[in-house]
């Protein structure tokens, strides 16, 4: 188990290390090929020439590709200095380098949106993961019944209905036109009420997206276990229906939604950028939707790179997470 | 079945000839896929079928036959072997060179379920092949398919139906004339009727009884059920962990069985007589067949056998004929009705696996 | 739920209100057994009247090819036939089930619940798909042990599990009983299941082709552990299959089943040297046999099993029998009553006695 996880631990680095070397090679290759130049970006398009050589001398961006690479990866790791003669920078491990736009340092710009995305993240996997396997559940022990119907057209919609539609409407009618909800991000630690005030419409639009697509994998993965010989040799033992279902069916219907949760979860870290920007929450996918309007390339970088890795981790936890409901995966 | 004389007179060619025949799907580990072992799915095979006979092959799961099967077609790549199908070397003929023989070869599936597609008409799975092969036919490819339906007893009106109207028996009729209709040499069947009724199996079987006489077919059954083996086959292969353990004609397979397994195997069939439950002596094999991905050493057997001696857990026995009969050939140190191989052995250091009982 | 598809089942099929109050002598017995399906295609009978009664250490081998309503029957025993599909949920059950003076059919489904896997357990075909592949083989068996007895400790439950799995020949149990399903073999696995099914010390055990996912060696291996426990726990065994070989191994008596009802019955030797239903012979002209001469040709039924749905008028058997002719019409439109053909033998055919035996003695005995 040990040797596995050291394993899949190399493997996430070296996956991370891939990302981050196809991503950097578009996002700074792409402009060089285009003719655009980031450090006109930096200096603004009204800077003397002196201090556009200036700037790209200090943001080594006069070095090769593969240079510039090796000086992002050693920034990542044990930080780099940004000098240009005698005024020098210097950006501290893990350093993503500055914003285009704003001069600021990406890191700590991207360790203050986490906490956003993060908050809107949680929320609405719990309320989706709750809402539904739960409704998937009833509804496939009630098949063919009103309420499985009901759940079915509803989750149809759900799927079907696009997030700035659903989410426009909810804040036109809870805030702009009955004003019962507020719609201001305030942090948790601030004040956890009217955090979750703040954001149980985002919230619940988010999970209404995820909750029909849940209750859809969750009747049908249920019904499928529920055919299958050990459900008959569990209720052949005289277990009792509930525990029949609770503890035989939905063990083996965990796994795929598990798999699912965690992609879900780990895209979601990375940025919910229609429910960010549609709620007006400052959060990573926000953060992403702007630096790429503006081109501010280390900024598009750190989030592209940030998001890869919560990607990967997911992953990587539902793997694991999967070697201990299943023996199968556990001891091959 | 029966054997046109002819064909099987003395020194005639065998139609397939194998020898050494080894299979090993790999195993492998980690990143590098670096292979950390081999499932010895087939380990060394020789046996050769003639022109109109039927070789039966039978065993236990995990025993290799199927990958034989898959191996004779071609569907398999050897690791390594040979085979020649008339006289020629058809080992490692590429995908393109092996097209023209494959209207000489043709299997039969055990699930006729899953090996039809549920999408196809019966006329476009039976003519299949002709138009795969590029074969015109005299009155036509729906002709041709008509008739082939009428050979295996389905309707030609049967045409244009799907394979789920059909019961388990009509599909596996459907197989065959699927494998019939470019009129090949030799039919390998894995398991053509475990999946079937009863009633239906006995169908099936005769079925293929017919087709042998009628066309001169030259098959290779695989299969589990000793019974249904002897049924069908002149002669019979009984393999055990990727081995041929044991091969000769029907009448002294069956009568005087030489390897110990294929006593035990036939004394575990389940005879459909209540009386002679009472009576009958029994050899009870206990524990499994051990992994072919590292089998026993000597005689792969020596871990069930009840003869078992020191030399069967050192030394491989050879497969050759023990006793004046024609083709009857054994793999055994202490073969039952012949000779013993290693006299003065004692079974002192015999594995405790097997034990003779007498069944109460 | 139950409740109301009773009343509706009863009042689409016979009166069933007069039961008698009296409970038979015998351990089980089962009278005018009906399970039925409605489905959209129309109502698939798989078990269409059918009663048989079993002894405590006796065994019963009820034997059909697909679709003859065998698995349905034992499955209805145990109150087990609403699982499974969806159609199955609209199960329409009628008839008796008494097992040691209880009704099982109408009885509470709480108490037949209370009686499955304690007084009544079953063995099922594949040992891999029928444990859960995530609970470790003696979790499954301990969990079995502890639904009936709730007072017992888990660590009482492990000790038992783990002799039962020593009873059932499974080397060093006590580190096996922490084994998952696929660590076994198929042969472990299923007696594994046995020790499942035994743990409680059921009276009856239905066995539902126990051995057919089996290599022939471990299948003999199978069928003998099940002889010697039942003689061990003298409990009353019912084995399904559609293996002659495997029922005459085993089984005291032989039910034959077609198309949902049963056409022969009788003690295993009388079915097997003197059958009398048509059906019964083609079974037996089917199967080669390795203890006779090979005979040149099987001697099949001809045809298909037919639909549970639309069976054929009168005798169910009636399209795929030769002897049709002889019954004057009779077998087209009556379904033929089981009558006694001999001592404790029944069987349901319109042919006369001695057309009967004289076709058995002629024309199918010497071509076995």
């Amino acid at each position: 188990m040990l040797v596995y996880l050291i394993r899949r631990l190399v493997n996430v680095a070296v996956l991370l290390l891939v990302v981050s070397a196809i991503t950097f090679g578009i996002f700074f290759m792409v402009p060089k090929l285009t003719g655009s130049d980031p450090a006109l970006l930096y200096v603004g398009k009204i800077a003397d020439k002196a201090a556009v050589e200036g700037i790209r001398h200090k943001m080594g961006l006069d070095k090769s590709i593969a240079e510039q690479y090796f000086l992002f990866l050693k920034g990542l790791f044990v930080g780099r200095d940004y000098s240009q003669g005698t005024d020098v920078t210097h950006c501290s491990a893990p350093c993503f380098g500055y914003s285009f736009k704003t001069e600021q340092e990406v890191w700590p710009l991207l360790l203050d949106r986490l906490p956003v995305t993060l908050s809107l993240a949680s929320g609405a996997s719990v309320i989706w993961l709750v809402v539904g396997t739960g409704t998937g559940i009833v509804s496939a022990l009630r098949r063919r019944s009103v309420l499985d119907r009901a759940t079915m057209v509803t989750a149809l919609a759900g799927v079907s209905l696009p997030i700035y539609f659903t989410g426009l409407l909810a804040l036109s009618i809870f805030v702009n036109t009955l004003g019962w909800l507020p719609n201001n991000y305030v942090n948790f630690t601030d004040d956890p009420v009217e955090w979750a005030r703040n954001l149980i419409l985002p919230w619940i639009t988010l999970a209404f997206l995820y909750a029909a697509t849940y209750a859809r994998l969750t009747r049908a993965t249920l019904l499928e276990v529920l055919g299958e010989d050990y459900i008959r040799t569990a209720r052949a033992k005289g277990l009792k229906e509930n525990k029949v279902i609770g503890k035989h069916a939905l063990r083996s219907t965990m796994t795929p939604i598990l798999t699912v949760f965690g992609l879900d979860i780990g895209a979601l870290i990375g940025g919910a950028v229609l429910t960010e920007k549609t709620f007006d929450l400052r959060g990573l996918g926000y953060e992403a939707v702007q630096a790429i309007s503006q081109s501010d390339l280390p900024v598009i970088l750190g989030v592209t790179l940030f998001a890869a890795f919560f990607v990967i981790m997911a992953n990587l936890v539902v793997d694991l997470l999967y070697a201990v409901v299943d023996p199968r995966v556990r001891l091959g | 079945m029966t054997i046109p004389q002819q064909t099987t007179a003395e020194g005639a060619e065998p139609l397939l000839k194998v020898s050494g025949l080894v299979k090993h799907f790999p195993i492998t580990k980690g990143v590098l896929r670096r292979q950390v072992g081999a499932v010895k799915a087939v380990d060394g095979l020789d046996f050769e079928v003639m022109p109109g006979e039927t070789l039966g092959v039978v065993g236990e799961s995990g025993c290799g036959k199927s990958t034989m099967g898959r191996l004779i077609t071609r569907l398999l790549e050897p690791t390594g072997g040979k085979i020649e199908f008339e006289g020629r070397d058809i080992t490692h003929l590429g995908t393109s060179a092996m097209r023209p023989r494959r209207r000489d070869v043709q299997m039969i599936f055990q699930d006729p379920y899953s090996s039809l597609n549920p999408r196809h008409t019966v006329g476009t799975i039976v003519s299949a092949p002709f138009r795969l092969q590029k074969v015109e036919t005299e009155h036509g490819t729906k002709k041709a398919v008509q008739d082939l339906l009428e050979l295996v007893g389905l309707s030609p009106e049967h045409y244009n139906r799907y394979p789920h109207e059909f019961s388990g028996g009509q599909r596996q009729r459907i197989g065959i004339a699927r494998a019939l209709a470019l009129k090949p040499k030799l039919v390998v069947a894995d398991e053509p009727v475990s999946a079937l009724d009863v009633s239906i199996q006995a169908q099936v079987v005769n079925l293929l009884d017919d087709l042998q006489s009628e066309l001169g077919l030259t098959y290779v059954i695989i299969a589990h059920d000793l019974s249904v083996i002897r049924h069908v086959s002149d002669r019979i292969a009984v393999m055990y962990l990727g081995k041929i353990v044991e091969i000769a004609d029907r009448e002294s397979l069956y009568g005087k069985p030489m390897h110990p397994y294929t006593t035990a195997l036939m004394s575990a069939v389940p005879v459909p007589d209540p009386k002679r439950r009472t009576q009958r002596k029994r050899i009870l094999l206990t524990g499994d067949v051990p992994s072919p991905i590292s089998p026993p050493s000597g005689c792969r057997f020596h871990t069930r056998c009840w003869k078992a001696t020191e030399v069967c857990r050192t030394v491989e026995p050879p497969l050759i004929a023990l006793t004046p009969a024609a083709g009857h050939r054994v793999a055994c140190h202490h073969p039952e009705n012949a000779p013993d191989q290693a006299p003065g052995e004692t079974s002192a250091t015999a594995a405790t696996g097997g034990k003779s009982v007498e069944s109460a | 739920m139950s409740k109301l598809t009773k009343t509706s089942a009863a009042a689409d099929m016979e009166p069933t209100e007069e039961r008698p109050t009296d409970a038979p002598s015998e351990f089980l017995s089962v009278r005018d057994l009906k399970v039925h399906f409605p489905t959209d295609d129309g109502v698939v009978k798989s078990v269409d009247g059918l009663s048989f009664t079993l002894e405590k250490g006796k065994t019963l081998g009820i034997v059909g090819e697909s679709g003859s309503g065998k698995s349905v029957t034992s499955l209805s025993i145990l109150g087990l036939h609403r699982v499974g599909s969806n159609r199955s949920r609209n199960a329409r059950i009628s008839g008796e089930v008494w097992l040691d003076g209880e009704e099982l059919i109408s009885a509470d489904a709480a108490r037949v619940r209370d009686l499955r896997g304690q007084k009544m357990a079953m063995i099922f075909q594949d040992p891999l798909t029928a444990m859960h592949p995530f609970f470790s083989v003696g979790q499954q068996i301990i969990e079995a042990y502890r639904v009936h007895h709730p007072s017992a400790s888990k660590k009482e439950a492990r000790k038992r599990t783990i002799e039962m799995l020593d009873r059932v020949g499974i080397p060093q149990p006590d580190r096996r009983v922490d084994d998952y399903p696929h660590q076994f073999s198929g042969g472990m696995r299923q007696r594994a299941m046995i020790a499942m099914a035994l743990v409680n010390d059921p009276s009856l055990l239905i066995a539902d082709e126990p051995t057919t996912a089996l290599d022939v060696t471990v299948q003999a291996q199978i069928l003998d552990l099940i002889r010697d426990l039942q003689k061990e726990f003298g409990s009353a065994v019912i084995i399904i299959t559609h293996d002659l070989g495997v029922v005459a191994e085993l089984a005291d008596d032989i039910l034959v089943m077609y198309g949902g009802r049963c056409i022969e019955r009788g003690p295993s030797e009388t079915i097997f040297e003197q059958p009398q239903h048509p059906y019964t012979w083609g079974l037996l002209g089917s199967m080669p046999r390795l203890d006779r001469e090979r005979t040149d040709r099987l001697n099949p039924v001809k045809g298909s099993p037919p639909s549970l749905i639309n069976l054929p008028s009168g005798c169910a058997f009636h399209p795929r029998c030769p002897y049709t002719d002889l019954t004057e019409g009779a077998s087209q439109t009556v379904v033929p009553e089981l009558r006694e053909v001999g001592s404790r033998h029944l069987a349901a055919c319109h042919l006369g006695k001695a057309d009967r035996e004289r076709i058995w003695t002629e024309e199918i005995a010497p071509k076995l």
